[in-house]
């Protein structure tokens, strides 16, 4: 019940010096290198957290042409997401699919991105349609590519088109340059690619964090859940590193249009670069939240110290743990993957951020890994992490409990371009799948995919890699694999999608959901798929029953997804509203909402923007750009009632041993809410009172999450509600709307 | 018998609000709790005793994610 106490003496000595390098072949690379067109262009700052103007790139045609950013744009999309979504409507038709020329990837970092005074302001958001769901995805990430972009001259920068060999898209901010080179001899896979591009690209040796590569690797050329690494350069370590858009396949994108990495060359990072309009509040809310991470963190989560991972613990106690394919919330080995074992692990001395200026500094280093495996077998590397949903999806989802197989397994997701949250979840459906007989030895093509067996998952990621046997099935995704063991006869098909948790196509990311239904609605009634970056209300609901009626359900489902929308179209990180609080939130009104650094955030929008604000318009900007996003997806054939379906083990237990692992729970439940006695009862008559019960307040859920967002029973925003937040004066928004009402 | 989070949990002479986390293993380090409706700082945890038939709401914060 203690909490963890860091001893420093426990900290590996780990030689981090003594890392691979690749830079060996980097001379000939370069010269390989063809320019198939350059254009210059007057590098400019932003203006009030502005560029004022996007870049447009057709990886095809080669036409790269500058677009302005109107009034219109700022006023309802505001930026990052917003920005994306707006440019990516434009683009594509309802009949475009992810691998037409007309998908676009937009990358857009947000007014506040790049300032250096608050945590957590590095962030860029990136969108396109999506290989795995067909509608819109959007990932949020770190690193420096987003900022940079924009200290070169951008807002946003829109891919569109496909080219008939590989290329890079390099941006040089200092020189106000932009060239699309050919590259056909540049390694395919990111932790060398990056290192190589950087080096390449960098003028002297105090250039290099000036730097930032986009890229993914060979995982992405043959599955459809490819990842986007956002490099930053680490000067301590003189190393590359990453943070990761990983949802929904964007690297898949990338790669289908023949796109091996974006290199931006941005001017030296300075505290004034943004321009905003008020920088003495932004200097002051800036100084307030670095002396509360300063003075509370310790005492707190203790991100310095252990970033995300620090939940892997509090997660496996509150029995919320997703463990063997979300069927139990807890195990005895998570004590080898968690926060005692990644304090002695990571071995930074010093703050460890992804964006300058960021005290939360959660970034986390493991140095000295030599891989075991694959294609880099032997070789001696830095791994980023690993984060809450690494060591959740790729360990305990899957029972892996040895932390250098786990390492091994998101180094290798990171190099390869694989989602590790999708991965995760992907492969503990695959290893239920073969425990339950769905899958035999035949039917992966030798892989023995039991719980826990490191090796054989190793393989199948390397199978993926190569687009082989059963890796190259596995990286269609579960909904895919569902549809394909249904096809072949494999097995019951009510049982394989039940236990294939996927919804809207998307992987579940790494929470137990069951035993809470207004988490079950913040996974499914999302606009994207079951990412916990709209709503992540477990603990109010299961834990401190603050959520007791459906109405109170559907006001958290109504205020989180659109409070934490925002931080999407601003640039801003997440992690810094909720993972420390001011000393006296404890005595603050609605204290789960964490008051203080709401207006924080209310505060440093108006400053950097000059556009007042109260944190009533922050909830409106967020509404204008998810109510859009709704109809996008309605646009796309999709985002109705039927969509945001959810599978079985989500809401319930599927299987006899999952009920029985819960029995007491469970015929409690049967008891109180149901009015029933499960005396005398089989466990499968039980089940089936529960499967009937959870269905039914799901359902019940659904009703009152969709009025409460102004939308019809069939999840439909109404006209009244358009009108209500301006997107009247869309009328393909409104046509769409009036197709369905 | 005392309510913690609207479930019931036994009761003992002296019971602290350290006691009841402990009880619950709520192991989670940024809790907003309230004893019959008062505010107990984390500073007073050892040592804020319960009174039989107290209601406490242990708050916790949302973080994940």
């Amino acid at each position: 019940m203690s909490q963890l106490v860091f001893d420093p003496s426990k900290v590996m000595d780990i030689d981090y010096t003594q890392r691979t390098e690749y830079l060996d072949g980097l001379e000939a690379i370069k010269a390989a290198h063809k320019v198939l067109k350059e254009i210059t262009y007057t590098p400019s700052l932003p203006d009030k957290g502005y560029t004022n103007r996007t870049l447009y790139v057709n990886v095809g045609t080669h036409e790269i042409t500058e677009k302005p950013v109107t009034q219109q744009m700022k006023d309802v999309f505001i930026g990052g997401r917003g920005f994306g979504l707006y440019h990516l409507w434009n683009a594509v038709k309802s009949t475009t699919r992810w691998n037409d020329p007309e998908n676009e990837i937009i990358i857009s970092p947000g007014p506040v991105a790049g300032m250096t005074q608050y945590a957590g302001t590095g962030k860029s958001l990136v969108v396109s349609l999506s290989p795995q769901t067909d509608i819109p995805i959007d990932s949020n990430v770190g690193g420096f590519y987003g900022p940079l972009l924009k200290f070169s001259g951008f807002d946003a920068l829109e891919l569109q088109g496909k080219s008939d060999k590989d290329i890079i898209l390099f941006i040089d901010g200092v020189k106000g340059i932009i060239r699309i080179e050919e590259a056909p001899t540049d390694p395919v896979d990111s932790h060398v690619l990056a290192e190589v591009l950087t080096h390449m690209y960098a003028e002297n040796e105090k250039d290099l964090p000036n730097i930032s590569v986009v890229s993914t690797g060979a995982a992405a050329e043959h599955s459809l859940i490819g990842m986007l690494n956002f490099s930053f350069y680490d000067r301590r370590r003189k190393c590359v590193r990453f943070k990761q858009a990983g949802r929904g396949g964007i690297g898949t994108v990338f790669r289908d249009k023949r796109i091996r990495a974006l290199v931006v060359r941005g001017p030296k990072v300075a505290g004034d670069l943004n321009h905003p309009a008020d920088p003495e509040t932004i200097a002051k809310t800036g100084i307030k939240f670095h002396k509360e991470m300063r003075e509370n963190d310790g005492t707190q989560c203790m991100m310095r110290r252990n970033g995300t991972a620090h939940i892997v613990e509090i997660m496996d106690a509150y029995d919320l743990l997703p463990v063997h394919n979300f069927q139990y919330g807890s195990h005895p080995d998570v004590h080898k993957i968690d926060s005692s074992y990644w304090q002695q692990r990571c071995t930074q001395h010093t703050v460890d951020g992804c964006w300058y200026g960021c005290s939360m500094a959660c970034a986390k280093g493991a140095d000295g890994l030599v891989l075991k495996t694959g294609p880099y077998k032997g070789d001696m590397v830095t791994v980023d992490g690993p984060e809450y949903e690494n060591a959740a999806g790729l360990g305990s989802n899957c029972g892996v409990f040895d932390p250098d197989y786990l390492l091994e397994l998101n180094f290798y997701c990171d190099t390869y371009g694989i989602c590790t949250i999708t991965y995760g979840t992907l492969t503990a459906f695959v290893m239920e799948c073969y425990q339950r007989g769905i899958l035999n030895k035949e039917r992966t093509g030798g892989l023995e995919m039991t719980w826990g067996n490191a090796e054989a998952d190793l393989e199948m990621m390397h199978q993926m890699a190569r687009g082989e046997g059963f890796g190259k099935i596995a990286g269609l995704g579960v909904k895919k694999m569902k549809e394909h063991f249904i096809k072949q006869g494999w097995g019951d098909p009510q049982l394989i999608n039940d236990i294939g948790m996927e919804n809207k196509g998307l992987e579940y990311s790494q929470y137990m959901s069951k035993e809470s239904l207004a988490q079950q609605g913040g996974y499914a009634l999302t606009n994207k798929g079951p990412q916990h970056d709209e709503a992540w209300l477990i603990f109010m609901d299961m834990v401190n029953k603050q959520l007791p009626t459906f109405e109170d359900k559907a006001e958290a489902l109504y205020y989180f997804p659109l409070f934490r929308t925002w931080f999407g179209l601003n640039g801003f990180c997440k992690l810094p509203w909720n993972d420390v609080v001011p000393a006296d939130n404890s005595s603050q009104p609605e204290a789960h909402k964490v008051p203080e650094h709401v207006q924080n955030y209310v505060d440093l929008f108006s400053a950097t923007t000059g556009v007042k604000i109260d944190k009533e318009e922050l909830i409106l900007q967020s509404a204008k750009v998810y109510n859009f996003q709704r109809v996008f997806n309605i646009r796309m054939g999709k985002g109705l009632r039927l969509h945001d379906a959810a599978p079985y083990r989500s809401l319930g237990p599927v299987t006899k041993e999952e009920y029985e692992s819960r029995a007491e729970r469970y015929d409690q439940q049967i008891i109180t809410e149901m009015g029933l006695d499960p005396a005398g009862k089989t466990t499968e008559e039980k089940m089936a009172l529960h499967r009937q019960w959870r269905t039914d307040r799901f359902s019940k859920l659904m009703d009152s999450v969709y009025t409460r967002r102004g939308w019809t029973l069939d999840g439909v925003p109404t006209l009244a509600r358009l009108e209500e937040l301006g997107l009247d004066a869309f009328p393909e928004v409104v046509d769409v709307v009036k197709q369905h009402l | 018998m005392i309510l913690v989070n609207e479930e019931p949990l036994n009761w003992h002479e002296g019971m602290t609000v350290r006691d009841v986390l402990r009880a619950r293993n709520y192991r989670f380090p940024m809790l907003v709790i309230h004893v019959n409706d008062t505010l107990v700082q984390k500073k007073d945890y050892d040592t804020a005793t319960i009174p039989d038939g107290a209601v406490v709401k242990v708050i916790h914060l949302i973080s994940g994610g």
